[in-house]
């Protein structure tokens, strides 16, 4: 598995385990997740990924990373 | 100081009210229940023993230590009666001396004549008991028949026992049993036939069940059980009081030494974590500190196909500095990184983490808790608001009914499985969620109530069952709740949890855990069972013990926090008898994540994006501090391959051998353009490394280690470092040439720094812990002895969590290629990666990794014990031999990853923990077939392995 494949199956697995919070609670948990755990380079191969392979929840976690980057 | 044993006071303390009594004239208080030989030891009289040591229980065998006590009929014991109020004793009177000398000359009439010659001539008390009591003549000769000259059994590798010398007080059955738990000791025979004896006829130690924990050792007032180290080098002459390396138990130890040789380690009574027992591990495996293959030279090479080259220590340094500096130049801070060491003191740690950050400049910084307690960090931190277990060891003494999950304390925490078997004898009730029988399921004296044989990968689904049953029975502790924790999302998780899809019943095809069994386990834990009673509390003390069978899981943070829900829900929080234990793997993974070892956070827990705390680092340390968090030890590696990370260094950690997907470490490895690897040994890793600087042992080093209970503990130097400088010493050397101004004299300067930089650290220091022997953090104004149990008032965070998680089934699934499910973990001889038990007596017991496999599946595969078999998953294979058991289920196959020439680690995946990327070690798809030897790739590995560990002798 390349990394940005590992990027993308990490952000869905976060997503996924915070889904049970709620739609609203779970992105907003998993953006900041993401803020908190991931180096600066792994934010920025996710923001560049095919967001088409995201779920929902990651997909607008990532969007919300991007935005605070 | 000259070498003196430890005090033996003859019979345990007590802790009951005071009672004043007088022996022989002088007035003495001590605990209600305490023996009178001990109240008379604690005025520094000394009763003369032979059965009695202050490990067991009295036992009024040896008629030695009989008193005369007014108004008392006959001569009692003084091991087996308890004081009273008033009691007027008299422990020397002519009447005494003379009964004692004639029971002496007894014993001394079977016994051999040799103290000159004798392994524990002048540390014997037999010895030292016949000059108490003044014999002089043995009036019956030596001629009658005795039980000398029997041929000594030397089967175990550490010590041995020699029939001739033995008393038969039984000092080592019954340590055998109430200090070990094992009860592989007896007495066999009657009267003058009777002897101690390893378990069945024709057994000798080594066959026998003995575990080699050395607590008989210990207990023997003769020679009959003698370390084989004490015959081969002669009477210790020193004693320091000094901390295991091992697991995260903790167990402190009196290295007993003579010049700079270690003779033996003995465990020291007042060591809170261990209260005078071992294991073989720590007791005995401390042979590979003088191993022939340990590195003692710095090494380096150009290109890691090359052989290495020994060099002084500036070339070294200054070869390593120059190589750091130019890829800082050419890509970048974020380009380093390192990995502290679980297994090297808290100050060491510390200063990696601290090379790290503020002189490489990146957070790249991680450690061996990444691959197994990191989800409990993440977990605990979220519910209860601290990363770290809730109680003492001490504990345990007080549970009523012990929920263990996914952990094997008999082998991977052998101490601390003593003193919970102990408590099971006393009557605790153990309910075992774990797919494999292990020990504590059935063993001798113990029993579990319930083992829940779960499948692979369903724990998140288990604890919600237990939950669910909890909740919908109306079991909850909803006072407790509504006090201590968030009244509301308490009521989410309830609500969560009581939905049927999470009934015991919904879920057992998933967990494959029979329904009514659950069920049975969840009341127990909740309520005590069926007629609980207890005139204390209405409810029982429930206790939940772990390990890496929670955390090493895709849902280990959830497994935790599902863990954490549960303690809650019950009221198990902040008292003795209760609370959330994760057994720590490693002797100072504790501390290592106290640390700041992590990517994300400094010491003490603290987030690297708050500003207010790195701002107190910078202002101390005078750098500037990256605000963004680092690489994880998994990222790593990615980052290697992409080109983007390309320097690291490696204390005390072999991640070649221990972290999950083999091909691609190595691959990440093999990427970089510096390598250092700061070790004992030419580990795995070393194969890849540019530089190798030798590293030092927790004998020839100062400073701390921190439990699994939170205990800070010293660590004490008793012989100098054979490489010539501890291991922080060598991390300054660097951090130096990479030109900052370090200059620690000791480390208890670094630890100075640590306690001024840390809010759990304040008052911690080398000068407290030598008074003390050891404090538990949080150490502060608000707790200024220490901290042996957290959330007594309410939690860390405030109020307690519950958190919803859910069950995702791991992408790990098995199919027509790989139908059976691999699990992993330890057994008690062999430690971790085996860098150092491998290098010690203790193979004698597993020399190799075998994999266990249920009768039924090899039965479908043509498989018997002893027979080569391969392992494959779709990350790699292996081969290894099978050991057909019934102790794993059908479809479950078990190894451990003790053995380099197994690499059972080329099978795991890379599958990790969602919130921490800890590898999903315990679930791996596997098929198993038979085979006729190594695959291509343990011959290639080896080749390469060879290859890699040239070294070229400098000129």
């Amino acid at each position: 598995m390349n990394t940005t494949d590992h990027l993308i199956k990490m952000a869905n697995q976060i997503a996924a385990n915070l889904a049970a919070q709620g739609q609203e609670a779970a992105i907003r948990e998993t953006a900041q997740h993401i803020i908190d755990f991931w180096d600066p380079r792994m934010k920025a191969g996710i923001a560049e990924a095919d967001h088409t392979q995201l779920s929902e929840i990651a997909r607008a976690a990532v969007g919300i990373v991007t935005a605070k980057a | 100081m000259a070498y003196e044993i430890q005090p033996d006071f003859g019979t345990p303390a007590r802790d009951g009210a005071p009672v004043t009594l007088t022996i022989d004239g002088r007035a003495v208080t001590v605990p209600t229940g305490t023996s009178v030989m001990r109240a008379a030891a604690e005025i520094g009289g000394s009763i003369p023993k032979l059965c009695a040591t202050d490990n067991v229980e009295a036992f009024g065998s040896c008629r030695m230590c009989l008193v005369e006590i007014e108004g008392a009929r006959g001569l009692p014991a003084s091991c087996t009666t308890p004081v009273a109020a008033g009691m007027v004793v008299k422990t020397q009177t002519p009447r005494l001396e003379k009964i004692r000398r004639g029971v002496m000359e007894l014993y001394i009439s079977d016994h051999p004549l040799d103290c000159l010659t004798c392994s524990a001539n002048n540390d014997c008390e037999l010895q030292d008991t016949a000059a108490q009591v003044g014999l002089r003549d043995v009036r019956y000769g030596y001629a009658g028949e005795n039980h000398l000259g029997q041929a000594p059994d030397l089967s175990n590798p550490y010590f041995a026992f020699d029939a001739s010398k033995c008393i038969v007080c039984s000092r080592c059955v019954r340590a055998c049993e109430e200090v070990q738990g094992t009860f592989a000791l007896t007495i066999e025979g009657r009267g003058f036939d009777s002897g101690v004896s390893a378990g069945a006829k024709g057994d000798d130690f080594l066959s026998s069940e003995c575990v080699s924990c050395g607590a008989c050792v210990q207990a023997c007032p003769t020679a009959a059980l003698n370390e084989k180290s004490v015959a081969e080098i002669g009477k210790p002459e020193r004693a320091v009081v000094t901390t295991c390396a091992y697991c995260g138990v903790g167990c402190t130890f009196r290295a007993e030494m003579r010049g700079d040789q270690l003779v033996r380690m003995v465990p020291w009574k007042d060591g809170k974590a261990n209260r005078g027992h071992s294991c073989v591990k720590g007791r005995f495996a401390w042979g590979y500190a003088n191993h022939a293959d340990r590195i003692t030279k710095p090494m380096i090479r150009e290109a890691i196909t090359q052989p290495w080259r020994e060099v002084s220590w500036d070339e070294a340094i200054s070869f390593t500095a120059a190589r750091l500096k130019a890829i800082k130049a050419t890509h970048g801070a974020r380009a380093l990184g390192g990995i502290t060491s679980s297994r090297c003191t808290n100050e060491e740690a510390f200063l990696v983490q601290k090379l790290v950050r503020g002189g490489f400049g990146s957070n790249n910084v991680d450690t061996c808790a990444r691959v197994c307690h990191s989800p409990t960090g993440y977990g605990l931190k979220t519910t209860f608001g601290t990363s770290a277990g809730t109680q003492d060891f001490d504990s345990v003494e007080d549970s009523d009914v012990i929920l263990l999950i996914g952990a094997n304390p008999t082998d991977g925490h052998p101490v601390f499985a003593s003193r919970m078997k102990k408590r099971l004898r006393e009557g605790a009730k153990l309910i075992v969620i774990d797919p494999r029988r292990i020990d504590m399921v059935r063993s001798p004296h113990i029993e579990a109530a319930h083992h829940l044989a779960l499948q692979p990968g369903t724990n998140v689904a288990v604890l919600s069952a237990i939950a669910h049953v909890i909740v919908t029975e109306g079991l909850a502790d909803e006072a407790f709740i509504r006090e201590r924790c968030d009244w509301d999302e308490y009521q989410d998780w309830a609500r969560f949890v009581s939905d049927p899809h999470h009934s015991p019943e919904t879920l057992e095809p998933v967990t494959r855990v029979p329904a009514g069994e659950l069920r049975a386990a969840a009341r127990l834990f909740a309520t005590g069972g069926p007629g609980w009673a207890s005139a204390q509390r209405n409810r029982p003390n429930g206790a939940i013990y772990y390990g890496l069978g929670v955390t090493e899981h895709s849902q280990g943070s959830s497994t935790v926090m599902a863990i954490a829900n549960l303690a809650m829900a019950t009221g198990n929080i902040g008292r003795r008898g209760v609370g959330v234990n994760p057994l720590r793997g490693q002797n100072n993974v504790q501390g290592a994540c106290d640390m700041g070892s992590f990517p994300h956070e400094l010491t003490g827990y603290r987030h690297i994006s708050d500003a207010a705390t790195r701002a107190l680092f910078e202002a101390d340390w005078g750098v500037t501090l990256d605000a963004e968090p680092g690489l994880r030890i998994p990222n790593m590696l990615d980052a290697a391959v992409d080109g983007s990370f390309r320097a690291i260094y490696i204390q005390g950690e072999d991640i070649l051998q221990s972290d999950p997907n083999t091909h691609h470490v190595a691959a990440g490895l093999a990427a970089m353009d510096c390598v250092i690897v700061h070790d004992l040994f030419l580990n795995e890793t070393a194969n890849y490394a540019h530089v190798f600087l030798p590293g030092s042992t927790f004998l020839e080093k100062t400073g701390t280690f921190t439990n699994a209970e939170r205990r800070i503990q010293m660590v004490r130097r008793v012989m100098d470092p054979a490489n010539g400088y501890e291991d922080w010493q060598v991390t300054q050397l660097l951090a130096r040439a990479m030109d900052l101004d370090w200059d620690y004299s000791d480390a208890g300067q670094i630890m100075d720094e640590i306690a001024r930089l840390t809010p759990s650290f304040t008052g911690v220091s080398h000068a407290r812990l030598d008074a003390e022997g050891s404090l538990q953090w949080p150490v502060n104004e608000a707790h200024p002895d220490g901290s042996p149990i957290m959330h007594v008032d309410g939690f860390v965070r405030g109020r307690g969590k519950f958190v919803v998680t859910e069950y995702i089934p791991t992408d790990e699934r098995t199919g027509p290629r790989y139908p059976l499910l691999l699990t992993t973990g330890r057994i008690l001889s062999q430690y971790n990666v085996g860098a150092q038990t491998r290098r010690t007596a203790n193979s004698v017991w597993h020399a190799e990794d075998v994999l266990e496999i249920h009768p039924t599946d090899a039965e479908n595969r043509g498989l018997s014990s002893g027979d080569w078999v391969k392992l494959a998953s779709r990350a790699g294979e292996t081969t290894l031999r099978a050991l057909v058991t019934d102790r794993v289920a059908p479809g479950v196959v078990y190894t451990t990853f003790h053995h380099p020439d197994t690499q059972a680690n080329v099978v795991t995946t890379e599958n990790s923990d969602w919130a921490t990327n800890c590898p999903e070690y315990k679930v791996t798809a596997v098929q198993v077939m038979p085979s006729n030897g190594p695959t291509a790739w343990q011959r290639d590995y080896e080749a390469q392995a060879q290859q890699a560990r040239r070294i070229e002798a400098a000129e």
